[in-house]
């Protein structure tokens, strides 16, 4: 079975996903039941690849032929270390939310939307994963779609009237941007003639005049605009905002977690695996620039719009614009210690968020608001919450010895390699707000006046409380260990930047 | 037997440990006060124990010491006993075994809310701070210098009201914002420049990169400011701030353990970043010297207009803890000379840690007893206090001593050598700051024990004796005795002291 893995971690969540409808039909309970049993199937599957991956020098492949059609006449699907973190840092996340989204559903989606719920999410889960994994560009784009249907979907299932406008303005958004991709792909293979990523890559390789043409160009301008919005690059971040605060508890934690950065990692992707960093480094500097000014925008914009945020949610929401700004800043720093520092905030960042997001889950359980006021005096009342959320937001900040310290470690050094010595105060001003909106957390939590009645009257339940846990722990273990540094240094390498 | 060895060589971190361990001891005994307090106290005094311990190992010459955590190249947590780490250590751990007596007496005359917190986050205080002495690298340092911050805001937002927590902002702005902002950076750039971060390897590594002396001078001044607990003008203002807490806290953490964290920080950075002869080289030096000594002098001034008894000690503080700055400074000034004859007076500043701590805790010791006593916290108010409490204020007279220099008390020690290096190091206005300092310090100690003693009490006020609980009373008699004591008996510290200068600059 090893050797059908890849396929097997896209296609079992697929098929699951479909037969949730039906087989809910003759039993209600089973729903939840099949969502884990196919993510915790991803888990592994994902898991061994990486591991694999791990054992074989830097630059293998697992590579798989779908319907044996060899590439480039069928679809292949590639992993390497690269999306071997992201197909993991997904199937994980989406695990880790279906465990901790049972009872958190039970409140908040009526029982007769429920199997369509889980469907929908498995299906959204199965769309990003396909995008990690697959060597094909326009397969990519059918995933993609996927994925971004079903979270529409997922989003406009939130409790009030207000979801389904933030799921349709969403929509419209996110239309947009995969219209745009769409004509990246198809200027791309106007001018290339197949789509097959190696293959796109061996033919940039072999006629660098290629990146003269201003048709390979125009595509590239569309994929970085519709990736963008898809990824809510600051400036283009307006839809996330209300999208992550309507959608239900259980779709904003997995979404927050995962999607901007799936898109992101399409960046890396598009930008080395098919393009070639060559492109960017040479053909088109300018715009490298320009991205790298974004990135940096979004790392000090971010964050200083959520120091104001009145709404837990859209709090969060906020912070990641900065935190995508992160993820972006090491792809186009180009140098080894920016791309390590990036990649290694895809685990970072999910945990983190992730956690955060659990938090926000058991606010809305707890007391039906999510407003950020409502965690006074949790601390008393819910001390492990709290605790993952102080963990957790330390990791924000970038406390040394949590995970985001590694990750801005590698980024600043990333920085004044590629000698721009400008990024790092504003790596730090980053923080600084972070601290602030992070500290007014803590705060409310641990230190609220003695005569606040806490509006959480009770911890989470287990089911809730374990993943959250998880999440908080994985912070720790990131920032104290060096597996994911090691991993994403080899992706980084393998992707062609730095010294072999 | 081996095993035991093994586990010895890593008596830092079991040292950190056990702290840790009290903390969970602290948390398992919340139900009772007393048990919770004997853990408090047991910890402590095993922690001191293991501290003279290394202590000893350190003056038979072994090695102590090992990485724990290696996370990623530049980055991990790794100790090593030497002489700085040792005399930080020996202080701050001695000292919390009085503090707990104090802080019992004080926490329970108060009838104080959250105890057990408050218990908790002390230990972890002194972890962070066990943790910073033996740290073998700037991350190691770096992280127990944040460590420390997080863990006492707690500590001084401890009343929780609207006063403290403004207080406790302030607090962790300045602090978190200085190290976050400054010294992070600070530090990103050393690796950047010297490509290790190990105190052992990294002055020569700095002197041998080519980076520009205006990134080393520039480097240097964020560590500086970065390390705002070191209590510098202009970011010294998170100190008076923390006054807030209870007194206990401010005994301890305010005048002892956070802030030498600080310049304990600074001193590091001093010999074991940049090295002695770099900056020497560079003449940062003189920043050094010209900063403390401007923080010296305006730290009097100010302390002298304050009337809450708390805030002035903060602000004496302040000024107090810019000697050892100055310190350093006059050591980097007299490298380069004949090393034989200067080095001992040059060891001041780092002298100036262990005494300064032990008169100020004192200070404090005594404000809080009067505090827990009579409820009074202004300096206006004590007239004929000394009638009433005669030990405290004995002990809070001895204290006074200290602060200003006089004999027999141990601050004249280590002012004594700042005269001398700040002659040899060719400063003669350094001497006109020294003295200065030392009339003001006079201006406004002086009234307080003159009120004490020689003016009556208010009338209508009580005037029976009445001293705070035995516990109190007890420990600040304990640091009364040790700063007198340590007038008459210096020579573990002074070799301490010395040991440590010399081996900055004798490189």
């Amino acid at each position: 079975m090893a050797g059908q893995l890849p396929a097997l971690a896209v296609v079992v969540p697929l098929l699951v996903a479909l037969l949730i409808p039906l087989v809910s039909r003759f039993n209600r309970r089973a729903a939840w039941w099949m969502v884990v049993g196919a993510l915790g199937f991803a888990v592994y599957g994902a898991v061994a690849m990486l591991l694999d991956l791990c054992g074989s020098p830097i630059g293998t492949t697992i590579e798989y032929a779908m319907g044996r059609w060899a590439a480039p006449t069928g679809i292949e699907y590639v992993v390497d270390r690269l999306n071997g973190i992201v197909l993991t840092m997904i199937a994980a996340v989406g695990l880790i939310t279906a465990l901790w989204m049972r009872k958190s559903i039970r409140s908040e989606i009526s029982e007769k939307a429920r199997p369509g719920y889980y469907a929908t999410f498995l299906l959204c889960a199965t769309g990003y994963m396909g995008m990690a994994i697959t060597g094909d560009v326009f397969n990519l784009y059918v995933f993609l779609e996927i994925a971004s249907i079903t979270s529409y979907v997922l989003i406009g299932m939130g409790r009030t009237r207000q979801a389904l406008y933030a799921g349709y303005s969403y929509l419209i958004v996110g239309s947009i941007g995969a219209t745009f991709i769409l004509l990246g792909i198809g200027h791309l293979y106007m001018e290339i003639g197949t789509l097959e990523m190696a293959d796109i890559a061996q033919r940039f390789a072999a006629n660098p005049e290629l990146y003269d043409s201003s048709v390979v160009r125009t595509s590239f301008a569309f994929f970085t605009v519709g990736l963008a919005i898809k990824m809510a690059l600051f400036p283009l971040h307006g839809w996330q905002p209300s999208a992550y605060s309507r959608a239900p508890s259980a779709a904003s934690l997995f979404i927050a977690a995962t999607a901007t950065k799936v898109s992101a990692y399409v960046f890396y992707r598009i930008s080395f695996s098919v393009f070639g960093a060559d492109f960017l480094i040479s053909a088109l500097p300018h715009i490298r620039d320009g991205i790298l000014i974004l990135a940096v925008a979004a790392i000090f914009v971010g964050p200083l719009l959520a120091i104001r945020q009145r709404c837990l949610k859209r709090l969060l929401a906020y912070s990641s614009v900065g935190q995508i700004g992160y993820i972006m800043l090491g792809v186009v720093l180009l140098n080894e210690d920016g791309l390590t520092g990036g990649v290694i905030h895809f685990w970072n960042h999910a945990a983190a968020k992730g956690a955060l997001f659990c938090v926000a889950g058991v606010l809305v359980y707890r007391t039906g608001v999510s407003r950020v006021d409502a965690l006074a005096g949790m601390g008393r009342t819910a001390p492990w919450t709290s605790a993952v959320m102080t963990v957790a937001g330390l990791s924000m900040i970038g406390v040394p010895m949590t995970a985001g310290f590694l990750s801005k470690w590698y980024l600043g050094a990333g920085a004044l390699d590629a000698g721009r010595i400008s990024i790092v105060p504003v790596l730090m001003a980053s923080s600084l707000f972070t601290a602030m909106y992070v500290w007014r957390l803590v705060q409310l939590v641990w230190f609220a006046p003695k005569d606040t009645e806490p509006l959480v009257k009770e911890e989470a339940p287990w089911s809730m409380r374990i993943p959250a846990l998880v999440l908080a722990a994985a912070c720790l273990y990131f920032g104290l260990t060096s597996t994911s540094v090691d991993i994403a240094r080899d992706a980084a390498l393998s992707l062609g930047l730095g010294a072999p | 037997m081996i095993a035991f060895i093994d586990l010895m060589q890593h008596a830092p971190a079991l040292s950190v440990g056990v702290c840790l361990l009290g903390v969970v001891g602290i948390l398992l005994a919340r139900r009772s006060p007393n048990v919770r307090e004997g853990v408090s106290l047991t910890t402590a005094v095993v922690n001191f124990v293991l501290v003279a311990w290394m202590f000893r190992q350190f003056e038979a010459g072994e090695e102590v010491g090992g990485t724990l955590i290696d996370i990623v190249p530049g980055l991990e947590i790794g100790f090593r006993v030497d002489g700085l780490g040792i005399l930080f250590a020996l202080v701050a751990s001695g000292l919390w075994i009085v503090n707990t007596l104090y802080s019992v007496g004080y926490m329970r005359a108060h009838n104080e809310h959250k105890q057990t917190r408050f218990f908790a986050c002390f230990a972890i205080a002194i972890a962070a701070c066990m943790g910073g002495a033996f740290s073998s690298n700037l991350f190691s340092l770096f992280a127990f210098y944040e460590l420390l911050t997080i863990c006492t805001y707690p500590l001084v937002v401890h009343a929780e009201t609207p006063e403290a927590k403004a207080g406790a902002r302030r607090y962790v702005t300045y602090l978190l914002g200085a190290s976050i902002g400054l010294m992070l950076p600070a530090l990103f750039l050393v690796w950047n420049m010297a490509g290790t971060m190990t105190f052992a390897d990294l002055p020569a590594a700095l002197d041998a990169s080519d980076a520009s002396p205006f990134l080393i001078a520039l480097t240097f001044v964020m560590f500086i400011l970065g390390m705002a607990k070191c209590g510098i003008m202009p970011v010294h203002s998170w100190l008076p701030a923390a006054m807030v807490a209870p007194t206990p806290v401010s005994a301890l953490l305010h005048a002892v353990a956070v802030v030498k964290m600080g310049v304990f920080g600074v001193s590091r950075i001093v010999l074991d970043v940049f090295g002695t002869d770099l900056l020497a080289e560079l003449s940062l030096h003189h920043l050094l010297i010209a900063g403390a000594s401007f923080t010296i002098v305006c730290g009097s001034l100010v302390a002298l207009a304050q009337d809450n008894l708390k805030r002035r000690l903060a602000y004496s503080t302040i000024s107090q803890l810019s000697y050892i700055l100055l310190g350093l400074g006059l050591l980097v000034g007299v490298t380069g000379e004949d090393q034989v004859t200067h080095y001992q007076v040059s060891a001041g500043g780092i002298l100036h840690i262990g005494v300064h701590a032990w008169s100020k805790i004192t200070l404090f010791f005594a404000a809080g007893a009067i505090y827990v006593a009579l409820h009074k916290t202004k300096v206006s108010q004590l007239d004929g206090v000394g009638r009433r409490m005669p030990i405290t204020m004995t002990a809070f007279s001895i204290g006074a001593l200290s602060m200003i220099g006089l004999p027999p008390a141990a601050g004249i020690l280590s002012k004594w050598w700042l005269v001398e290096s700040s002659v040899d190091g060719a400063y003669p206005w350094v001497l006109g700051v020294l003295f200065v300092s030392a009339m003001l310090n006079a201006a406004y100690f002086l009234p307080i024990v003159f009120r004490a003693f020689f003016k009556p009490v208010p009338e209508g006020e009580e005037s029976g004796r009445k001293e705070a609980p035995w516990p109190c009373v007890l420990a600040l008699s304990v640091t009364a005795l040790g700063t007198l004591l340590l007038f008459f008996f210096p020579e573990v510290i002074v070799d301490l002291a010395t040991a440590v200068a010399q081996g900055g600059g004798a490189k």
